[in-house]
């Protein structure tokens, strides 16, 4: 066996990833939201077959069609959402699809006995095979998950953000597993976001971008931790932003934020942006970036402080009252929070106003079209036709749309929440000028976005978030990626334990 | 991206629904833009299709049963049998625009008309006016309906299951109300009024136009119908753009609890009787002729027009099966094949408009 090579280019979210995983290693697979990695996954589980590429096992080509089949082969995956039926026990779950097949007639003692093995060897002798599943807590879900995967005999053991769920203790325990895993020769692919995770138990690492590999196999000793996040967040293509004009001093602050919290997600945050004015949201993937953008919309309900708009308090946990202050939210997810991607462009356009230009409930659909079409042509969203559905748009276009939404609703304060995901370079600068149109014409803009170059360019000042905390404020002036990123991995837990 | 090369009057995608003379105007060349560009498009094809179908129907009628088919009696029977079910589909095709289902509205018509009956049959009886027995109706469904909205938009049940719950509970109240009989209604001014005619045609066939036409236009030209279709076609969206969508979804179940209150009215004209059986299983011929006339049964698209087609083709099947003394048995089969193949051409025009 000289080891596993598996290739996939050419799906849409997976534009040209490659993988290889050696026998007995642990292989860290990294990246952001949408950079691929969970359809990575699911084409090693059998989940989605690859439009392109192969996957080589053992140095030949094999074809995975379902899931049975990659089992079967000798990958065992432990996808990320729990994957265990709440309503059977611990080794029902165990041993779920393949219970009769091993096991015979006698299969639920036999069944009863390897799941104790299976438990006490990761470390957890205390859950009962006879437990219900559903009745157990999110760590202890996770550890059947694990031990479903140890009981096919897999040679490959694909691990999804397993800690995602674990306290400290409980990863230490998974992690003698996995050594115990790889000491029998068995690869391990491990995906978290927690980089300390990586530097502790990885062997290589590969990180994906936006569908593709943009390193692969790095030896995890010889690459330091800032270079890793550059990859995973940088650009390849560099990236001019507009020029910021200085913020006149006698500006009044619009949106105010005062030691807003949502428990468990962030706590104390404050911030005030004057019109005129860009503040960025810099930190990592579950910082609480989104989470404060929501909350100060009212799309989630605040369990502490206030939002004040033009000196008027927002009622907490109403979108609509937002939406009448005159703020507007550019979600993260574009297609499922923003859109309705069936609808004429101007529908989607006017989503917010409908109401208002209506007559007595009377909906006035020239206005709609005419209003539309005003922001089509400013902000260039091409094709210009306002009666296309928003679905045939491309990215870009369609974050015009959302854009153009709240232009026509007049916004005061524009939340943007990873404005350019998804959007081609051109598009970008476009809508980066577009940002800085919007400040400049008296609106507040706060942005949110992973790449911190981002931040940094487009906005006047900056937040860095670790852990729902800020940990730094201010201009973005006097402050470069670096240290961002030194913020960043300094306030995270592992940091500071260290 | 694929652009779609086309003429000027292409099919953009249409937002709502359609008439067949706007379909075929649209069909036509027309050079007043984007007007008659935004009826055209997959709904027309599909609304031209039906009409299609259901002319195809009446050539067989006509055929097969000769004058007792194509005469203007027969046709205002169908009309007039096509009307309960007819109004109860306008406001199933609401809610499942918006993105639910109600299946209770069979019951909630039961349990209406019992209602009403009672009101009707107590000691003022024959004094009672005809707005009485309406207004119980009416506001019988629309206190169902708050309830199944209620439950679906704050108490988070979801709608198959609220609403099944109200299916059997309204059911049974209708039971305990009635004690299981039926209730005659002999309110001669409430009679004179929904059995009688006017200008040569009945009134419960006039109220179903009414109410088809008051839900074209609360659906295609009101604030009321775009919460409609945004709720159903986004619900996230909808709400960050603003939309309380939890209201919106309760007024659309109590909407449909309406129309059932009006179903249950017309119901009472035509049998003159009170029945907790009245109503029995029409949710799933509403349902059907809502899916069929073309709207989405996930919600975010539908249409007035085709849901009147899909009703229409459902009751003139029957009348043509009726007339050549072709068993129900065999039309329930004929039914069932209309109602899949419907689907399966939806799902394909579906695709179409999805790649362009």
């Amino acid at each position: 066996m000289r080891g596993l090579v598996k290739q996939f280019p050419g799906a849409r979210a997976l534009d040209g990833v490659d993988l290889e995983v050696r026998r007995g290693e642990v292989h860290c697979l990294l990246g952001q939201n949408g950079a691929g990695k969970s359809t990575l996954i699911k084409v090693l589980a059998g989940v989605h077959r690859p439009d392109e590429g192969e996957v080589r096992w053992q140095g030949r080509p094999v074809v995975l069609p379902d899931p049975v089949a990659a089992l079967r082969t000798g990958i065992a995956t432990m996808h990320q959402e729990l994957d265990v039926v709440a309503g059977l026990t611990v080794a029902e779950n165990v041993f779920l699809g393949h219970e009769l097949s091993r096991f015979g007639v006698s299969s639920r003692r036999a069944a009863t006995r390897r799941t104790r093995e299976l438990l006490a060897r990761l470390g957890h002798p205390e859950l009962s095979p006879g437990a219900e599943v559903g009745r157990l807590s999110a760590a202890g879900q996770q550890v059947v998950s694990m031990a479903r995967a140890l009981s096919h005999d897999a040679q490959l053991i694909v691990m999804d953000e397993p800690s995602a769920v674990l306290d400290p203790e409980e990863v230490a325990n998974l992690f003698r597993v996995v050594e115990g895993l790889t000491a029998a020769g068995v690869a391990v692919v491990y995906i978290s976001h927690r980089l300390e995770e990586i530097r502790r138990i990885g062997d290589r690492i590969t990180v994906l971008k936006d569908g593709r590999t943009v390193a692969r196999g790095l030896p995890v000793a010889d690459t330091p931790t800032p270079d890793l996040i550059r990859l995973m967040t940088g650009r390849t293509l560099g990236q001019t932003f507009p020029p910021r004009p200085a913020v006149p001093a006698g500006a009044e602050a619009v949106l105010e934020v005062d030691d807003l919290s949502l428990a468990g997600v962030f706590e104390h945050v404050s911030m005030t942006v004057r019109a005129g004015e860009v503040v960025g949201l810099a930190g990592l993937v579950g910082a609480g970036r989104s989470e404060v953008l929501e909350t100060v919309f009212g799309a989630r309900r605040a369990t502490g402080g206030t939002v004040t708009v033009a000196g008027r308090r927002l009622r907490p946990g109403s979108v609509p009252a937002a939406v009448a202050a005159g703020v507007g939210l550019a979600p993260e997810e574009r297609k499922s929070q923003g859109l309705l991607l069936d609808e004429a462009v101007y529908r989607n356009v006017t989503l917010s106003t409908f109401a208002r230009s209506s007559r007595l409930g009377w909906l006035d659909e020239a206005g709609e079209r005419e209003a539309a079409r005003e922001q089509v042509r400013a902000l260039d969203v091409r094709p210009h036709g306002v009666e296309r559905a928003v679905r045939t748009l491309s990215g870009g276009n369609q974050q015009k749309v959302v854009l153009a939404r709240w232009l026509v609703h007049g916004c005061r304060v524009l939340l943007l929440d990873e404005p350019t995901r998804g959007v081609d370079v051109g598009a970008r600068a476009e809508i980066y000028a577009l940002v800085r149109d919007l400040s400049a014409s008296g609106a507040a803009v706060v942005v949110v976005s992973s790449e911190i170059e981002e931040v940094l360019g487009l906005a006047d000042r900056v937040l860095v978030l670790a852990e729902g905390r800020v940990v730094h404020t201010g201009p973005t002036a006097d402050i470069d990626e670096h240290r961002v990123l030194d913020l960043v991995m300094t306030a995270s837990p592992e940091g500071r334990s260290a | 991206m694929s652009e779609q090369s086309a003429p000027p009057t292409a099919p953009a995608d249409p937002p709502g629904d359609l008439s067949r003379v706007e379909a075929l105007a649209a069909a036509a060349p027309a050079a007043t833009g984007s007007r008659w560009q935004q009826l055209a498009g997959s709904s027309a094809v599909r609304s031209l299709g039906l009409v299609i179908a259901l002319l195809l129907l009446c050539v067989v009628g006509t055929a097969t049963a000769g004058e007792r088919f194509a005469s203007v009696d027969n046709a205002l029977t169908v009309l007039r049998l096509a009307a309960v079910i007819g109004v109860l589909s306008i406001g199933m095709t609401f809610v499942i625009t918006g993105g639910g289902i109600d299946l209770s509205v069979g019951s909630v018509l039961g349990l209406a008309s019992v209602w009403a009956t009672t009101v009707a049959t107590q000691a003022i009886a024959r004094d009672t006016h005809w707005i009485v027995i309406v207004t119980t109706a009416v506001g019988v469904g629309m206190v169902a309906g708050l309830v199944n909205g209620v439950l679906i938009a704050y108490g988070r049940v979801v709608a198959f299951l609220a609403t099944l719950a109200m299916l059997v509970a309204a059911r049974g109240l209708a039971e305990i109300i009635s004690d299981r009989r039926n209730q005659i209604v002999s309110v001669d001014p409430f009679l004179d009024v929904f059995r009688g005619d006017l200008l040569g045609v009945p009134v419960l066939v006039w109220t179903f136009a009414a109410v088809a036409v008051a839900g074209w236009f609360l659906l295609n030209r009101t604030t009321f119908g775009r919460r409609t279709v945004a709720v159903g076609g986004n619900p996230e969206a909808a709400r960050l753009a603003g939309i309380r969508v939890q209201r919106h979804t309760v007024l659309l179940y109590v909407l449909s609890g309406a129309t059932a209150g009006i179903a249950a009215v017309l119901l009472l004209a035509r049998t003159t009787s009170g029945s907790s059986t009245n109503g029995s299983l029409y949710e799933l011929d509403a349902i059907a002729a809502v899916v069929v006339g073309g709207t989405l049964l996930a919600g975010g698209r539908g249409t007035i027009v085709g849901t009147v087609l899909g009703v229409l083709l459902f009751s003139t099947l029957t009348n043509v099966f009726i007339q050549n003394d072709v068993s129900s048995s065999v039309q329930q089969v004929a039914k069932g094949v209309i109602i899949v193949a419907a689907v399966l051409l939806q799902q394909r025009f579906a695709r179409t408009s999805r790649r362009t």
